[in-house]
């Protein structure tokens, strides 16, 4: 019966969009992943990197993978804004506050890091190559769908070998028009119209979700993913430095700067009146 | 994933807390209220250990209850914050300590700034303290203010404008710190916490069944009505 039934109904791929089909031809025609990193000649290389980086069960470990960040992005009418902090830490070490964590893989499709930061510049890198290399084979630009789609299935390929990357891919293409996605290292591939991923992530979404809507003007869509970055890097520890924040449009992404948080910070409480919390005097 | 959130205002202190007491994965209750009355003008809100809470407030609200019999007069919210801390303090370094995260809230007929008020109509029933100005027949009257105290269960204490414990810390002090101002009314203090429910609505994974509000003023202590039925719009 079962045998029935599966020769008469259709496979779910045929009524997928037509993007579908072209990111099974694209996958087909990627060069087979190299897995030949050097691994630790142990069973597990999993655990054993767990055992060596995991700050949180053991403080003492001997590798600290440089974490914390917050990245949002979100889709409006005139396009997608993308906007970062700067910090990166390894353990309480403050490692870095000019990191560019916003990586311009084309003209037109941006992709953020958030988690291990040499597994985020690595493969973002690595992704930048690919979408290249596609452009060159195909005479035209890569999907953003396509592109996710090459990361979300690369870190897929190394799952339970302890990559930690989550990652937005934004870009505008005549295809999808502007479209945004989430891949993180667990495989997780997501399209939508707004995400905050990184240790600050909660403090981004508090003031986005309180402002968001999809016909927001550029300005106030340019102000709100500053604002939102702010918020997180006042509260989260692990977040900080300078604020990197992108608008990407139809004929490709502009960049609006990489503005230090402490001017921002005050010029926000001392205009505005916000953050109340905080005071200047000593009474 | 239990709630707690204070606001204050130019004439009020609004607290929340989430209505749902759970255990394990199990609601058991709907409509909880965490919080206790300890004077006319002081709330406590509660979240932590199950059992501690719920003995730690009354424990504190008896207290407080039996110095306002012995004295006549009752503690203001600063002393009620000062006392409830060291409570927990002292049990911190006991061999069972309180696992018990408050809110204190309270309106101060002692605080805010002097006004000067005709002696003639007597309002220090209303709250605030005169001091009479024998010369021209003025009298010196406190405006009163509103307070707030973030107290955890390692026993810090620290007055502030806005305040949340648990989770909700990580999603509404965000918000509250772009929308809070000290001078806000009544009517863009409920906007704010409901800006506040509706985010944790959207975001937390766990239903956290609405919230009991309070507030207080001068007038006391009153329970307000929080409608947020209307479903949260997300991205």
């Amino acid at each position: 019966m079962d045998t029935l039934v599966a020769r008469y109904s259709a496979p779910p791929s045929q009524h997928q969009p037509l993007d579908q089909d072209e990111q099974e031809e694209l996958m087909e025609a990627l060069p087979p992943l190299s897995l030949k990193f050097a691994l630790p000649p142990i069973a597990q290389p999993s655990s054993w990197l767990r055992t060596m980086t995991d700050d949180h069960a053991n403080p003492n470990c001997p590798i600290k993978i440089a974490h914390g960040t917050t990245t949002l992005a979100f889709r409006f009418q005139g396009g997608i804004i993308v906007a970062t902090d700067s910090r990166a830490t390894a353990g309480n070490w403050i490692a870095s506050q000019t990191v560019k964590k916003v990586i311009e893989i084309n003209n037109c499709l941006l992709g953020t890091m958030a988690g291990g930061a040499a597994d985020c510049q690595y493969w973002l890198a690595y992704l930048g190559m690919q979408c290249r290399l596609h452009e060159l084979r195909h005479k035209r630009r890569i999907s953003v769908a396509a592109a996710s789609k090459i990361l979300a299935n690369l870190v897929y390929s190394y799952k339970g070998y302890g990559l930690s990357m989550g990652t937005m891919c934004a870009g505008v293409t005549p295809q999808e028009g502007p479209a945004l996605y989430y891949i993180d290292s667990d495989g997780t591939r997501l399209a939508g119209n707004l995400f905050c991923v990184g240790s600050g992530q909660t403090f981004a979404y508090g003031v986005l979700d309180a402002e968001y809507r999809y016909d927001l003007s550029e300005n106030e869509a340019l102000e709100l993913g500053r604002r939102s970055i702010l918020a997180a890097t006042h509260r989260d520890a692990f977040s900080g430095g300078f604020i990197n924040l992108y608008h990407v449009k139809e004929d490709g992404w502009v960049k609006h700067g990489f503005n230090d948080t402490n001017p921002i910070f005050w010029k926000t409480k001392l205009e505005k009146g916000e953050f109340s919390n905080v005071t200047a005097d000593l009474d | 994933m239990e709630v707690l959130l204070g606001l204050t205002g130019r004439d009020f202190v609004l607290m929340a807390a989430s209505k749902a007491a759970m255990r394990g994965a199990t609601i058991l209750k709907a409509s909880d209220d965490k919080t206790r009355e300890l004077t006319k003008h002081t709330l406590m809100a509660y979240s932590g250990e199950a059992g501690d809470t719920v003995q730690f407030a009354e424990y504190v609200q008896a207290n407080v209850a039996l110095y306002s019999m012995r004295n006549d007069t009752d503690l203001g919210p600063g002393a009620v914050a000062s006392f409830t801390r060291s409570e927990l303090a002292r049990s911190l370094r006991s061999r069972s300590p309180y696992m018990v995260n408050l809110l204190l809230g309270g309106w101060d007929v002692l605080g805010g700034k002097d006004v000067e008020v005709e002696s003639e109509t007597k309002e220090g029933k209303e709250g605030g303290s005169d001091a009479q100005d024998g010369k021209n027949g003025k009298a010196i009257k406190k405006t009163g203010c509103a307070r707030l105290y973030w107290i955890d269960y390692l026993a810090s204490q620290a007055e502030v404008p806005y305040a949340a414990h648990g989770y909700a810390q990580y999603y509404c002090l965000s918000i509250l710190d772009k929308h809070h101002h000290p001078d806000i009314d009544f009517d863009q203090g409920m906007k704010l916490l409901k800006m506040c429910s509706d985010e944790l609505k959207r975001r937390l994974p766990i239903d956290f069944k609405g919230l009991v509000v309070k507030v207080m003023t001068k007038d006391g202590i009153r329970e307000v009505e929080f409608d947020d039925s209307a479903p949260v719009k997300s991205a």
